[in-house]
């Protein structure tokens, strides 16, 4: 750092690992809006199709409408709220398997689409040129917020409640929860955080491609939820830091990313149910 | 004296089994009433019937005149229905205090946005309800356990903390499963007690009891069911001197030597 200010350096700094602290930050985002669906004891694996949605919605509107990004924000998070109230109508009132198979199918319907649909989505090659909007301070102020918001709401009937469902969802609806309502509401606030983080990612790596949002990313947002634990909100993002930054760190690993996140899935479901953060939050006063 | 739960010919088929086999029931406002029966009478699925856990075969349920008889556990809650379980079932997770305020959810009234807002409303009412739980708590004396880890506690605890859960939705109806399960001859005289105080509190009682003695000392009216259907109904000592009931309970080689002898 010799001959360098502090100002300098923190310049240097976040030149360098820009992506990797932009990635740490929607990863975040993702990995609450996981957290917030199992919060209530159910499983999507449409957290990284609900983030496509976010993205492909924010990029367009950004590159054919040129809607200015204050506007743009909101409406990727509600495209993919939206189609989650249309997948969350039949499936919620099955047991959880169905949420957890057809947000499998949603992805796979929606990559194809973007492939398809060329004359819109680009088709194979994605979207390309999207203005970086995004700046590591809002992606941060909008993790914080979260955070924020789950702690504050789980500390109140809403968090009890859905610690309840997730302990025994019958017993719940006993003490007279809604259940119905209380995992659609679930479902959608998750999405519209992924939508979030999608448009996030969309305006920050300035590229997006159909791939980006399949089967393999779905899995990726389950396992920082599944290392970091659901006890409270900032678990599972510690979980994405952990997630995030590790190929990073373990670079000549890098090939091997996909093995070591499916053995921590693994060595998480097996020997720490409640993830490495295994504390709970307070809900009572 | 008024009806406040009417039963009118419930039915619950599991494949192959009549679980309970149009049952009349009606409980009175105001009163203790007593369901018992041999294992697998059919005590519990009536009770899930008429807290909403099960959907129904066939039959009518009204609770203070409205019919409920599809109505979801949450709108029945609403409407003044508590239970606790045979086979306890507490969040276990979380701690006493905050067991007994879940039991509260029909009650508080803040909204989502309050609470993320923390408004001063919102603040004012979670601690009325955690000032609630506690007295609820003392009701059942566990106010020095309010915060423990709920399933760290002892089995009669256990039990006693269902009761103030259940309590704190402020019930009109309140549903016991075999509160007595598992106590002591000590705690079983503390319990009836307690459910005694709940009386008081203008709070009608549906008890399912194995313990014959509790159920006659503490209810006013009984029904009585085996093989899924009502065989007697009666005061205490009506229901106790009946024959079907005896033989219910003792089967018909033993009834007909106890009617004998009594015949001689
Ligand atoms: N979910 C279910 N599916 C199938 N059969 C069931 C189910 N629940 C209860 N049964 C059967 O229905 C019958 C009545 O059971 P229930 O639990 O209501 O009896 P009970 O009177 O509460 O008995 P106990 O005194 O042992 O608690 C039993 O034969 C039981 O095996
Ligand atoms: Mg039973």
């Amino acid at each position: 750092m010799d001959g360098m200010t502090m100002a300098e350096w923190l310049d240097d700094f976040l030149f360098t690992y820009e992506t990797l602290i932009h990635a740490l930050g929607v990863h975040g985002l993702l990995a609450l809006s996981m957290y917030c669906v199992m919060a209530v004891g159910q499983l999507s694996l449409g957290q990284a199709a609900f983030m496509g949605i976010g993205a492909y919605t924010g990029a367009l509107l950004t590159l054919n409408l040129g809607l200015p990004f204050w506007l743009v924000l909101p409406l990727s998070a509600l495209a993919p709220a939206v189609v989650a109230l249309v997948i969350g109508g039949p499936t919620l009132r099955l047991s959880g398997v169905y949420l957890a198979i057809s947000t499998i199918a949603l992805g796979e319907v929606l990559r194809v689409l973007y492939i398809n649909a060329e004359w819109l989505t680009g088709g194979a090659l994605g979207l390309s040129g999207i203005p970086r909007k995004a700046d590591l301070w809002l992606i941060y102020l909008l993790l914080f917020l979260a955070v924020l918001g789950f702690w504050a709401v789980g500390r109140s009937k809403i968090g009890r409640a859905m610690e309840a469902m997730r302990e025994d969802e019958a017993v719940a609806g006993v003490m007279g929860v809604n259940l119905p309502v209380y995992k659609m509401g679930a479902l959608v606030v998750s999405a519209m955080l992924a939508g979030l983080a999608g448009c996030l990612t969309a305006h920050s790596n300035s590229f997006i491609g159909p791939n980006e949002f399949g089967f393999e990313m779905a899995v990726t947002i389950l396992s920082f939820a599944l290392l970091g634990g659901i006890g409270t909100p900032i678990a599972p993002v510690i979980g994405a830091l952990v997630l995030t930054s590790l190929p990073e760190i373990l670079r000549p690993l890098q090939d091997f990313r996909l093995v070591i996140n499916g053995l921590i899935i693994v060595v998480a479901v097996l020997f720490l149910p409640r993830g490495v953060i295994p504390f709970r939050l307070r809900r009572a006063p | 004296m008024t009806t406040l739960l009417s039963a009118s010919r419930l039915t619950k088929q599991f494949t192959g089994l009549l679980a309970v086999n149009e049952v009349d029931v009606e409980v009175s406002a105001g009163s203790v009433h007593g369901i018992i029966g041999p294992n697998g009478a059919g005590k519990t699925t009536l009770f899930n019937l008429i807290s909403g856990l099960l959907p129904l075969t066939s039959g009518t349920l009204t609770l203070d005149g409205r019919d409920v008889t599809s109505a979801p556990p949450y709108q029945r809650t609403r409407l003044g229905v508590a239970r606790t379980f045979q086979n306890i079932r507490m969040f276990s997770d979380m701690t006493v205090v905050e067991n007994v305020m879940t039991g509260m959810h029909t009650r508080l009234k803040s909204s989502g946005v309050a609470s993320l807002l923390r408004l001063p409303g919102f603040r004012r009412e979670e601690r009325a309800a955690r000032d609630k739980a506690m007295e609820l708590l003392a009701f059942v004396s566990l106010a020095d356990k309010a915060r423990v880890r709920s399933g760290d506690l002892s089995y009669g605890d256990q039990r006693r903390l269902e009761i103030a859960r259940a309590l704190a939705g402020d019930p009109r109806l309140l549903l016991l499963d075999e509160p007595a399960a598992g106590m002591n001859p000590t705690e079983t005289r503390d319990l009836g007690t307690l459910l005694r105080q709940v009386a008081k509190r203008d709070i009608t009682l549906l008890l399912v009891e194995h313990n014959m003695g509790f159920v006659m000392d503490l209810c006013d009216r009984i029904t009585v069911l085996n093989f899924g259907r009502k065989i007697a109904e009666g005061g205490p000592r009506e229901v106790r001197d009946n024959p079907a009931v005896i033989e219910a309970y003792l089967g018909t080689k033993v009834a007909a030597r106890l009617a004998k002898a009594h015949g001689a």
